[in-house]
């Protein structure tokens, strides 16, 4: 059959001849490729210990995030949920009481706030719906559980935990 | 028979069972160390520092399985095959000359367990026994497939004795004795070893030794990665414990046995010349001979990751039209270069 392009190659196969007939040179070759790799560095990432880097702009679990004085951003208004393609937030939404102020920064709050880690797709909509930057995609992944109902963060696990703001200035 | 002789056999022989079965263990880890090393990868090593508590974990996680007999397995035999595996596996270590002799208040003391004069057909003996372990288990576990597998194991093994026995009579042609201690005495020094004048007889023995140990690439036994599990297939807890620790056991065993006689066994380079006592050249010697075990058992793992398995045709191929024709003419090469070099190079 004619050739389109140039780069077909005709392949003949020749009888082996008595050298190549004793495996014992193709042995030796695989030893030596087996040898070389016994030497050389590998490349596994000894997991618990030592974590791979995450890119940048990795989006793992959620936080809901504090403001200067350590008061919840969550205003509860549920664009977040709304925004959801997954349908994996709820929440419930409280009235700040007085006396509550040095907690919630808005007079509405959220009570319960719940992420469903098994139906997020970690596609970041909820924390370009928040317009009071309360939300954001920044944890690491997901870890293992033993039973689903496991998988619904909670406030508990989301909620940022408080920090001094001058001292964070000062690291920096 | 006097006491102390007694005495000294048995601390001898107690302590070449313990070696025996150590070097066993950690053979364990070292494969899959050496397979994790050769596959750019680590291998065990959360057990322990480095993964050295890993064969103890093993051996306690064989211990807490459940033991199994199949109905209608025959119950003694099941249980003799693992156990004959492994004392077959042991009792060949008896005759290996560890080292030259120890001298203690004017007392020498062989490190040799037993200088048999007829060593290498005890050896031979020993291994052929080793057949019925698997043979037995794989019978009388009343499954086909271990059946099937114990065939397969059985006539691979009788194939490469032949040939395995073969190689040893040139050898045995060269050396003139049967016993081991004898052999490896001849051996003294480098120039001596018997791999120099037996390069031929030494690659038809490695291969053998290969098909007797069933290791790759002469697994088929086996050959975990496409059978149901060969003539082990009933087998659980200790018991397959018991099966695989022998096939340690045998690799260990068989590299001493290949160091011993074609590898000068306890001797090493300017042994003569170094101007120390005898008690110290027999501690040398015996580390050499352990270093030089060890290479052989580093050799066995670094064919398992390299080569892949052989066909059942192939197989026998190799074993019966090129292992054993060229055996044959090795002894008559080995024949005529000892007649030529006795009537006129004197």
């Amino acid at each position: 059959m004619q050739s389109l392009t140039n780069r077909k190659k005709v392949i003949e196969q020749k009888p082996m001849n008595i050298w190549e007939r004793m495996y014992l040179p193709a042995i030796a070759k695989g030893l030596s490729i087996t040898l070389r790799h016994f030497f050389k560095k590998n490349n596994t990432i000894q997991y618990p210990e030592e974590v791979r880097p995450y890119s940048k702009n990795f989006r793992g679990r959620h936080s809901l995030k504090r403001d200067e004085q350590g008061r919840e951003r969550c205003t509860a208004c549920g664009l977040c949920a709304l925004s959801c393609p997954a349908e994996a937030i709820t929440m419930v939404a409280a009235e700040r009481k007085k006396g509550e102020e040095h907690l919630y920064r808005e007079e509405k709050y959220a009570a319960v706030y719940e992420i469903n880690m098994l139906r997020c797709i970690f596609c970041g909509l909820c924390e370009e719906a928040c317009p009071k930057e309360a939300i954001y995609l920044d944890g690491p992944h997901v870890t293992a559980e033993y039973v689903r109902k496991d998988f619904i963060y909670g406030k508990d696990k989301l909620l940022e935990p408080r920090f001094d703001i001058t001292k964070l200035n000062e690291k920096e | 028979m006097e006491v102390a002789f007694i005495l000294e056999k048995l601390i001898l022989v107690v302590i070449v069972f313990v070696i025996t079965l150590v070097i066993a263990m950690y053979s364990t880890l070292a494969e899959r160390k050496v397979a994790g090393f050769m596959q750019d990868r680590y291998g065990p090593n959360r057990a322990g520092i480095g993964g050295i508590l890993q064969p103890l974990c093993d051996g306690g996680k064989f211990f807490f399985k459940e033991e199994i007999i199949p109905a209608g397995a025959h119950k003694v035999l099941f249980v003799l095959g693992p156990v004959l595996a492994i004392v077959t596996a042991c009792i060949s270590s008896a005759i290996i000359p560890w080292g030259q002799s120890l001298n203690i208040n004017g007392r020498e003391i062989s490190l040799q367990v037993a200088d048999v004069n007829i060593g290498v057909l005890y050896i031979f003996g020993v291994i052929a026994l080793g057949v019925y372990g698997i043979m037995l288990g794989g019978w009388a576990s009343n499954n086909k497939f271990s059946l099937l597998g114990a065939i397969r194991a059985a006539s691979q093994s009788i194939s490469y004795e032949i040939a395995m026995g073969l190689a040893l009579i040139s050898l045995l042609m060269v050396t003139g004795t049967l016993q081991l201690g004898d052999i490896v005495r001849q051996q003294s020094g480098f120039v001596n070893w018997n791999i120099w004048v037996q390069p031929l007889g030494f690659l038809i023995f490695m291969t053998c030794a290969f098909a007797e140990c069933n290791r790759v690439p002469f697994d088929l036994p086996e050959c975990e990665t496409e059978l149901v599990g060969g003539y082990h297939t009933e087998y659980s807890s200790m018991k397959l414990g018991l099966y695989m620790f022998s096939e340690y056991i045998n690799m260990f065993v068989s590299s001493a046995l290949m160091a011993s006689l074609y590898f000068g066994g306890y001797n090493f380079p300017f042994m003569d010349q170094l101007d120390l006592s005898q008690n110290w050249i027999t501690i040398i010697g015996v580390i050499v001979f352990f270093l030089k075990i060890f290479g052989f058992i580093f050799f066995f793992m670094w064919v398992r990751w390299t080569l892949p398995r052989f066909r059942y045709d192939q197989l026998m191929h190799l074993g019966w039209k090129i292992l054993i024709p060229l055996a044959i003419t090795n002894i008559v090469l080995t024949g005529v270069i000892t007649l030529i070099k006795d009537s006129y190079l004197q």
